[in-house]
């Protein structure tokens, strides 16, 4: 492709292409000759990036592959080499762990959840802005999107405040319908579903933003067409625009999905996973356990999520991805 | 519009039914707007709160019925941010950390994302699919062998160690081979014919070419250093290099909890500039992200 001989190269190579020799020949040379500069050129621009990702990303990756099944402990820091093989010891010990498991169950209920109820509100926000109203679209937009770009520690601040028992703003607009609000965050049956709704408020502008755009991209004539053939409004979404959306759709799952398999931030400021473990996250454990000397079993714990990731994203990829 | 005059004289009904209809279009569901309107403020109350709590004194704050106008608003909160919890300096590490992050990520990323798209070499798919099968995988899943690494490379205690793990992200160079694949080949060839060296094709030609997508890629990794905090947390070891997340939530999380007005303070002080920014470029911010998703 770009390695085709250009007229006119010829005349001004003429130290790499000797003149004497046939024309096949001095064609040869010069491909060759371009795509070594190219291919320099390349290892030249791929390298500084390579040289990083190879020592912080893929060493950590195998590395921390091996260190889950070894017994490598914080004194071993200085000293990575010196320790022992234990095989699959640490993934037993993590399953037999009761606080793991009830981390892992914490963990499914928020992305099991908190997934589709963000996908759910984001598309809904997306098809109200885009054919319910025709007005004040931009406001809706900005007001919508907010939330996704800031830093789930400081919005995570002020939902404590907040959700605060006595001087909260949440119990006090409940009292005034005569609703005596709980201690959302000390009562184990409300700390995990508040922080599903952080979640959703946080994200679903991620997800309407990316559908707006999908949902713009849509043909008129195609809509026009369905009309004629007599599809009504709910016909026409889920016959005919649903399925256009489904590959943006898709990727705002996979991206989501990914993040919310390793919540940290909110249960770290709002809870320390409490009470009583209710919000207690698979990251939350493994940062625990590191924080305790425990690199192998922190190491195990990531390798699980990181299974749990790719299980979803498979998932994911056959519920959505087009059916035919 | 000589049919909307003859419209017009048939009568009063269909007069009605005009006015409706051009209503409809310029104003859609005149009944969604209530509802979407309370949704509006549901999403940003949150920052109201945070926002007027910050001016106010902490008596105030705990006061029912709550006002949204602070009656004798205050600076104290902030006043006590930085004097005792040296916000100054979280900012300023905040600042250097995520504007080195995005800086090394916006040139090593395009740069990778060139030769992937437009160069011939041996290799390219290796590295191609070497690159793009780490995007999945969760900072969870490298950080105890990186803080190993970065603890024997003596970086634990300077603003490198929270730099250099996050250079050079996979997500970069899969959006930039993207974006660079849509020039036309015939600009380089061009530029070959004329005796342009391969290095300087890619700086003179590309990377100007390339700025929508530099700036979707600027935005999104500034953002996420900025925000980032399972691996701050992880290599500060002491206040001297905490960044704005850290030194708000180990705040939240001791003592002073029960003093409002100043946590809320350093959530503005983690929130507005970012937001500022995003209200100044909403239009260019969201086109980017709305790109991204579409690829």
């Amino acid at each position: 492709m770009s390695t085709k001989t250009l007229p006119g190269r010829d005349a001004h190579e003429p130290r790499t292409a000797r003149p004497e020799r046939g024309a096949g020949r001095r064609r040869l040379v010069l491909r060759s000759t371009a795509r070594g500069r190219q291919t320099r050129a390349a290892w030249i621009l791929a390298a500084p990036f390579l040289a990083l990702f190879l020592a912080f990303m893929l060493v950590p990756v195998v590395w921390s592959l091996l260190m889950s099944l070894t017994d490598t402990q914080s004194v071993d820091l200085r000293t990575p080499l010196n320790v022992s093989f234990t095989g699959f010891d640490n993934y037993v010990r993590l399953f037999e762990d009761e606080q793991f498991v009830h981390a892992l169950r914490n963990t499914a209920v928020f992305v099991l959840v908190g997934l589709p109820l963000t996908l759910a509100t984001g598309l809904a926000a997306a098809v109200a802005l885009n054919s319910g109203i025709g007005r004040f679209r931009a406001v809706f937009r900005v007001g919508f999107y907010l939330p996704v770009i800031t830093s789930v520690v400081a919005v995570a601040v002020v939902w404590k405040t907040l959700l605060e028992p006595q001087a909260g703003l949440v119990n006090t607009v409940l009292g005034w319908f005569g609703i005596d609000g709980p201690a959302w965050l000390a009562d184990t049956r409300f700390a995990l579903p508040v922080m599903i709704v952080m979640a959703v408020w946080r994200n679903l502008g991620t997800v309407m933003i990316i559908m707006l755009a999908g949902l713009q991209s849509v043909p008129r004539s195609l809509m026009e067409a369905a009309e004629l053939d007599g599809a009504g409004a709910w016909q026409r979404f889920w016959r005919v625009t649903f399925p256009l959306l489904r590959p943006a759709l898709l990727l705002t799952a996979v991206t989501t999905g990914i993040g919310y398999l390793q919540f940290f931030d909110e249960p770290f400021v709002m809870t320390d996973g409490g009470p009583l473990d209710s919000t207690l996250s698979a990251t939350m454990y493994a940062y625990n356990q590191f924080g305790n000397g425990n690199y192998n079993v922190a190491s195990a714990a990531g390798y699980v999520v990181f299974v749990l990731i790719i299980a979803l994203t498979v998932l994911q990829f056959r519920v959505l991805r087009d059916k035919d | 519009m000589s049919t909307l005059s003859a419209l017009r004289t048939a009568g009063p009904d269909t007069d009605r039914t005009l006015r409706r209809r051009r209503i409809r279009q310029k104003w859609g569901h005149p009944w969604l707007y209530l509802p979407l309107f309370g949704c509006l403020l549901l999403m940003v109350a949150p920052f109201l709160w945070m926002l007027s709590g910050s001016f106010k004194p902490e008596a105030d704050i705990r006061k029912v019925p709550p006002v949204l106008i602070p009656g004798s608003p205050t600076l104290a909160n902030y006043r006590e941010l930085f004097s005792s919890l040296d916000f100054t300096t979280m900012f300023a590490n905040s600042v250097i950390v995520a504007l080195a992050v995005t800086a090394g990520n916006l040139l090593f990323c395009s740069m990778l994302g060139y030769a992937l798209a437009k160069l011939d070499f041996r290799g390219r798919r290796a590295v191609f699919s070497l690159v793009i099968g780490t995007l999945m995988v969760p900072g969870l899943v490298t950080f105890v062998p990186l803080y190993v690494l970065v603890s024997n490379m003596q970086l634990t205690g300077s603003l490198l160690g929270l730099i250099l793990p996050f250079l050079a992200a996979p997500f970069g160079v899969f959006l930039m081979r993207q974006f660079i694949s849509t020039l036309p080949d015939e600009l380089i060839d061009a530029a070959r014919v004329d005796g342009c060296r391969e290095l300087a094709i890619y700086w003179k030609i590309i990377l100007p070419l390339t700025r929508p997508a530099l700036a979707t890629l600027g935005i999104i990794t500034f953002l996420g250093s900025w925000n980032n905090f399972l691996w701050p947390l992880v290599v500060a070891q002491n206040e001297s290099q905490y960044t704005l997340p850290v030194g708000l939530a180990l705040a939240s999380s001791g003592q002073d909890f029960t003093r409002f007005g100043v946590l809320l303070a350093g959530a503005v002080v983690v929130l507005l500039p970012v937001m500022i920014v995003f209200l100044l470029f909403q239009r260019q911010f969201v086109a980017g992200i709305a790109t991204t998703g579409l690829k």
